[in-house]
């Protein structure tokens, strides 16, 4: 085939069908469904756009196969992307296949070969579950040879479906390709028969599609695979001009019309197009010197499995594929062993590390549920493999090691179906040796408090993802306190809070109840709670924590509110004479491609890992006994990357920064803008938490002389993230994809970091002869403070609007705002420049009612719209 | 004229007006075990079994829907999102799933009839059919990925059972709606039409899809693309989304729905994201608000509330869009639409 020819042309693969694949046979009579799945899978890796699955074999339960088939491959969302054709003779294995499959399949096939009732009864049942139909070109006196019988059947069938309702752009004819080069004449032309129908029917039958199985044409070459994959691509060549626009066929086995021999090629045109008596003659004598040339690999090893073990483990997790699952871990097991190490280090490390990553990606909606399903699924069968290693190994320890850590009973509560959550934390707890009761789903609390009761469990672990499962577990709780139970109660699930379990369940229950962020932080909690010198302390800090957050609630103790005309009497009083003196180059300043090289050296490592999950100060996590390893791979990973983005360009490090001159005005700081002759009010707010001593309530409009003075205002962004991200995207890189996102949010904090220095050095030149580190710039030690809009100094994110048109920040440097605020693109810093010596970060905490008030008209809206913004420092 | 042809013909107005939520409003009622129990005499502990209150609570429901009407829905739903066997049964309620449905579908009808008589403007019945807590596309069990707890002909028939209950109850249309699992819905098409087939009436289905990740999928992993080509066969009076998140997050899907269905749309999200206690705190203006930028830009045909939204919420949204131009439906080029769990196009 050609380019231009195959682009509009559907490929249907072939090899999930008894009838076509003897491979795909060989494992569905031995019901190795795994292995049938992978099969599937590759297909669609190989570029089929639909895939046809037919079980039509005399010895199979064809209805059973088919909906085994149809069903497993649902729970695999790389195949399950792709529509599917249910192919069977019997079309009582197609209604089965029918009520299995979610999208809109297609019904391979239905025909008149039982007359005109039978056809429309079939045709009606596709209707009502929404299936397109191949229509074979066949009817009650048999199959359609002749191009006259091929046009004739075709277009009856059509008038018939189309006057029952059938949408006809949901119809496929299937004008049947025989095979050619039998050796018997009246075949010669079925190739031209063929194509030849389809022209003529294309005129006839609008909006309808037209398709063949392939493998028919070359049945006389069985076993002589060049010959036959020639013929297949001479005739879609011939084919699909016509008319054809689809065909079941081996996606991967098709060669490209331009690079068949041409002896071969002509040879087989000859046939095909049976353009002299001879040609079958002379096709059949070339053959023979084909046969056993195809050098080409049945299967090329996919590339993944090059990789190290590792990385394969963490790929399969990823990507929810169990087929090297076991030798993988295996291999990983053997390798540890080899160097003394035990197996449950393959589980706590690759595999839970693996895990993390599917975690993240679902987190940050990148992965949906089924895929996270099948990742837990994978995890499983790795951990299965490694149990009876790490039973042999307890066997070995003193009988008091032996038993499990601890007992979870794991519940899912009432009124709630979610579980999948609710599983990864019990498989992740049974990996490090818990033994978890898991009850299931929407489980009553009568039915957890007995299991626990019953099976003297350690604790309790409860999972919910929908909002009214948080009051079913304050019920849980309550009844727990009624039973007089002690045992610690774990709270988990997407809705679930620390501030809910702090403010609504904890007080409902005197035992220790636990709020747990993640699975990834199941284990910790659960070996604390069980430990005995660890208990007591984690369980009176964690309370701790909730009495804090239920007094942050309820606005008591230590933060008492002055009245905001007290808060500004204690302002900060600034030494005003040490301001800075006027910058050296005021106005806008425009950096449309700041050197990515350069701002490579402002990098600040620990937040990169801290988004990796890995939690650790840069350089020391480097040598981390926990993480080091993961983090030295990663920080390798990242550099090459860097390397790519630096030397290819793949970013683009747009920014823009302002110096004005301005007041203070109270809590305001004005701007002047001389141009235009405008005064520009940025109004902040000040901290109104009562003081202990003689500590001030800062705002920072107190680092501004009210005499005169300046500020300055940046806004930086990384640019041209998503052909790449696209790119990764595409190819299912998942690693790469997030690796590149967050090397451009460390750009963007870099090139603030360099553009920061840029001002104090050159542009404001209040330090110009400043000398820092790159770890002295991480912990800030320069004079001067760039908070931003959103974060704890000037929490109210509203602020960025006036910023970005002082900056003129959408045209200066591609910035956009989100009607949340959110910048566009996502890799993106802005804030303002304070120059006082004695400028500071600070967080405004918790204000009044009464600075709700005067900030509302200090910014010119209603107070509803002020609280809105203020929400989150109001009570 | 039938419901359909009014509805159709009032869409072709102005945006019309779906309901809000009947759970947080009955929440807020505080109602005890005893009002939901009523004299039933069922063997289970009733509390939270919202659909039941039809039979022992008839007012409470009635005052909801009143409510809504006041606030200016055009259409409203029958209480029934659980009124089926699978549901039920976790209340030992089975038996009374018939009752529970032509009772609910009594009280919105009379409710509809008194406010149409009133002023003249036709007001309809949606009969509220929920997914059931079973799927039939996923498996529960991790280690089991071909096992199904239920399979088609079961939740055909299930669902059959409910939708005659509400039809002879009296609603215009059945709503299949939170559609988490797309083969879930094909079986709530599937029995649709056996009743419309057995009972000879034209029985207009509305049809509305729950997103459960911010990439826009339901829980079977289908895009709202894919979705639509999945059931467009049913030939829905109205296609849409609910639940899921908040107006502001279903942005981008209502517009990808709003190019491509040929036929209503149908909105009706969340009142924003629970805040961290559970709880929808977006305010009436600030959902109204969101919607109206649909309905401005003739993406909307109905436009309603899910879970936390009031008729407050329902009244803001009336207002706002009093004045906006309905959408017009599409007529996209025949093609062959096919779908996974995304779609693909043979053109």
């Amino acid at each position: 085939m050609t380019q231009s020819s195959s682009s509009r042309f559907i490929n249907i693969g072939e090899r999930t069908n008894v009838t076509g694949s003897a491979a795909f046979k060989k494992l569905i009579m031995a019901g190795d469904y795994p292995a049938a799945v992978e099969v599937a899978r590759q297909q669609v890796e190989n570029g089929a756009q639909v895939i046809d699955v037919n079980m039509d074999e005399g010895l199979l339960d064809a209805v059973h196969a088919m909906t085994t088939f149809l069903k497993l491959i649902a729970a695999e969302p790389d195949i399950a992307r792709v529509p599917v054709m249910i192919d069977s003779s019997k079309f009582e294995v197609i209604e089965a296949g029918l009520k299995c499959v979610s999208g809109k399949p297609i019904v391979n096939s239905i025909s008149m070969k039982e007359g005109e009732a039978a056809f429309l009864h079939h045709a009606r049942i596709c209707m009502d579950y929404g299936a397109a139909v191949v229509v074979m070109a066949f009817d009650e006196t048999g199959q359609a040879d002749t191009k006259q019988r091929k046009v004739e059947i075709c277009k009856r069938a059509y008038d018939l479906l189309v006057a029952e309702g059938f949408p006809p752009e949901d119809i496929i004819f299937d004008p049947n390709i025989f095979a050619v080069a039998t050796g018997i004449e009246e075949h010669n032309n079925y190739g031209v028969d063929f194509i030849e129908a389809v022209q003529e029917l294309r005129q006839l039958c609008p909006h309808a599609h037209y398709s063949g199985g392939l493998s028919n044409l070359s049945f006389s070459f069985r076993g002589n695979e060049p010959v036959r994959r020639a013929m297949h691509s001479v005739f879609l060549y011939h084919a699909i001009p016509a008319g054809l626009d689809m065909a079941i066929v081996n996606a991967g086995q098709l060669d490209v019309y331009d690079q068949i021999d041409p002896a071969l090629r002509d040879a087989c045109e000859d046939v095909i197009l049976n353009r002299d008596p001879d040609a079958t003659e002379r096709l059949i004598t070339l053959a023979e010197s084909f046969k056993g040339t195809d050098a080409r690999a049945e299967k090329e090893a996919e590339e993944w499995r090059g990789w190290p073990v590792e990385r394969r483990l963490e790929h399969a997790l990823v990507k929810g594929i169990d087929a090297y699952v076991v030798d993988d871990t295996e291999e990983a097991r053997a390798a540890r062993a080899a160097n003394g190490g035990r197996p449950i280090e393959v589980i706590e490390g690759p595999l839970m590390d693996g895990m993390n990553v599917v975690g993240d990606l679902f987190g940050s909606g990148k992965m949906f549920l089924p895929q996270v399903v099948k990742s837990a699924r994978v995890m499983k069968k790795a951990v299965a493999h490694l149990i009876p290693y790490i039973e042999a190994e307890k066997d070995l320890l003193p009988e008091e090691e032996r038993k499990a850590k601890g007992k979870i009973i794991m519940a899912t509560v009432k009124g709630d179906v979610h579980d999948i959550g609710k599983n990864i934390v019990g498989v992740v707890l049974q990996c490090n040796g818990y033994d978890v009761i898991d009850l299931g789903v929407m489980v009553p609390w009568p039915t957890i408090l007995a299991s626990a009761n019953d099976n003297k469990a350690d604790m309790i672990g409860l999972s919910g993802l929908i909002t009214p499962s948080l009051d079913e577990m304050v019920t849980v709780a309550e009844e727990m306190q009624r039973a007089g139970m002690t045992m610690p109660l774990l709270i988990g699930g997407a809705t679930t809070s620390k501030v809910h379990t702090a403010l609504k369940i904890d007080p409902a229950y005197e035992g220790p109840v636990i709020h747990v962020l993640d699975a990834s932080r199941a284990v910790g909690v659960a070996s604390k709670l069980l430990s005995d010198t660890q208990r007591d302390e984690y369980v009176a800090q964690v309370e701790d924590e909730y009495i804090h957050v239920r007094d942050a609630r309820a606005g008591k103790s230590q933060s008492v509110l002055l009245s905001l005309e007290d808060a500004r009497a204690n302002f900060y009083d600034a030494f005003l004479s040490d301001k800075p003196a006027p910058p050296e180059q005021p106005g806008v300043h425009v950096f449309p491609d700041w050197d990515l090289a350069h701002l490579r050296q402002f990098i600040d490592w620990t937040p990169f890992f801290r988004a990796w999950e890995l939690h650790g100060n840069y350089p020391a996590i480097l040598k981390d006994e926990v993480v080091g390893e993961t983090a030295t791979q990663l920080f390798a990973d990242a550099n090459a990357m860097l390397d790519q983005i630096i030397a290819e360009k793949w970013l683009t490090a747009r920014g823009v920064a302002g110096l004005w001159p301005c007041a203070r005005d109270g809590d305001d700081v004005t701007i002047h803008l001389a141009e235009t002759e405008e005064h520009v009010r940025l109004p902040f707010l000040r901290q109104q938490v009562k003081k202990s001593r003689d500590r001030a309530n800062m705002c920072l409009a107190d680092f501004i002389d009210p005499n005169g003075d300046w500020i300055g205002g940046f806004a930086v962004g990384i640019h041209g993230i998503d052909p790449h991200s696209a790119r990764f995207q595409a190819d299912k890189d998942d690693y790469s994809d997030i690796l590149l996102k967050a090397l451009a949010d460390r750009f963007a904090e870099a090139f603030a970091e360099a553009l920061h220095q840029h001002v104090r050095t050159t542009l404001w030149a209040y330090a110009p002869g400043e000398q820092l580190t790159c770890e002295a710039l991480i912990k800030e030690e320069y004079r001067g403070i760039r908070p931003a809009p959103g974060y704890p100094a000037c929490p109210d994110h509203s602020l960025k609007p006036i910023l970005f048109a002082l900056l003129g920040a959408p045209a200066n440097a591609g910035l956009t705002l989100t009607e949340s605020f959110a910048m566009w693109p996502t890799a993106a810093v802005s804030g303002f420049y304070f120059g006082h010596p004695e400028s500071q970060y600070f967080g405004v905490a918790r204000v009044g009612r009464d600075q709700l008030e005067d900030y509302a008209a200090r910014r010119g809206v209603s107070i509803e719209q002020a609280e809105r913004w203020l929400r989150p420092n109001l009570d | 004229m039938s419901a359909r042809q009014q509805l159709l013909d009032a869409a072709s107005q102005r945006v019309l007006i779906f309901d809000g939520a009947f759970g947080t409003q009955i929440q807020n009622r505080r109602l005890s075990e005893a009002d939901y129990a009523g004299d039933l005499g069922l063997p289970a502990d009733q509390k939270g079994n919202n659909d039941i209150l039809a039979l022992t609570r008839p007012d409470v429901i009635g005052d909801i829907t009143r409510a809504y009407l006041d606030a200016g829905s055009d259409v409203v739903s029958t209480n029934t999102f659980s009124a089926n066997r699978i549901s039920q049964a976790d209340y030992k309620a089975e038996s009374l799933v018939a009752d529970i449905n032509i009772a609910s579908g009594k009280i919105a009808r009379a409710l509809a009839d008194e406010y149409a008589a009133k002023d003249g403007k036709p007001r309809f019945v949606a009969g509220a059919i929920g997914p059931t807590n079973k799927t039939l596309s996923l498996s529960p069990d991790v280690e089991d990925p071909g096992y199904r707890e239920i399979d088609f002909d079961e939740l055909v028939a299930v669902y059959k059972e409910q939708a005659a209950a509400l039809v002879e109850g009296g609603v215009d249309f059945i709503l299949i709606e939170t559609v988490f699992d797309t083969l879930n819905a094909k079986a709530g098409i599937m029995a649709v039409k056996q009743l419309e087939r057995e009972t000879g009436r034209d029985i207009p289905l509305m049809i509305s899809m729950t997103l459960t990740d911010l990439s826009g999928r339901n829980l079977s992993g289908h895009t709202v693309e894919a979705f639509w080509y999945a059931v467009r066969h049913a030939k829905p009076l109205t296609i849409g989304l609910n639940c899921s998140f908040g107006a502001e997050q279903l942005r981008p899907h209502v517009k990808v729905l709003s190019q491509i269905a040929d036929t209503l749309l149908m909105i009706y999200p969340n009142a924003g994201l629970p805040n961290e206690l559970g709880e929808y705190d977006e305010q009436p203006d600030t959902t109204a608000g969101l919607v109206k930028d649909w309905a401005d830009h003739g993406q909307v045909n109905i436009l309603g509330g899910c879970c936390g939204s009031s008729p407050a919420h329902i009244n803001a949204i009336a207002k706002a869009v009093a004045m906006s131009e309905p959408r017009k439906v599409p007529h996209p080029d025949p093609a062959m639409r096919l779908a996974g769990l995304e779609a693909f196009i043979a053109a």
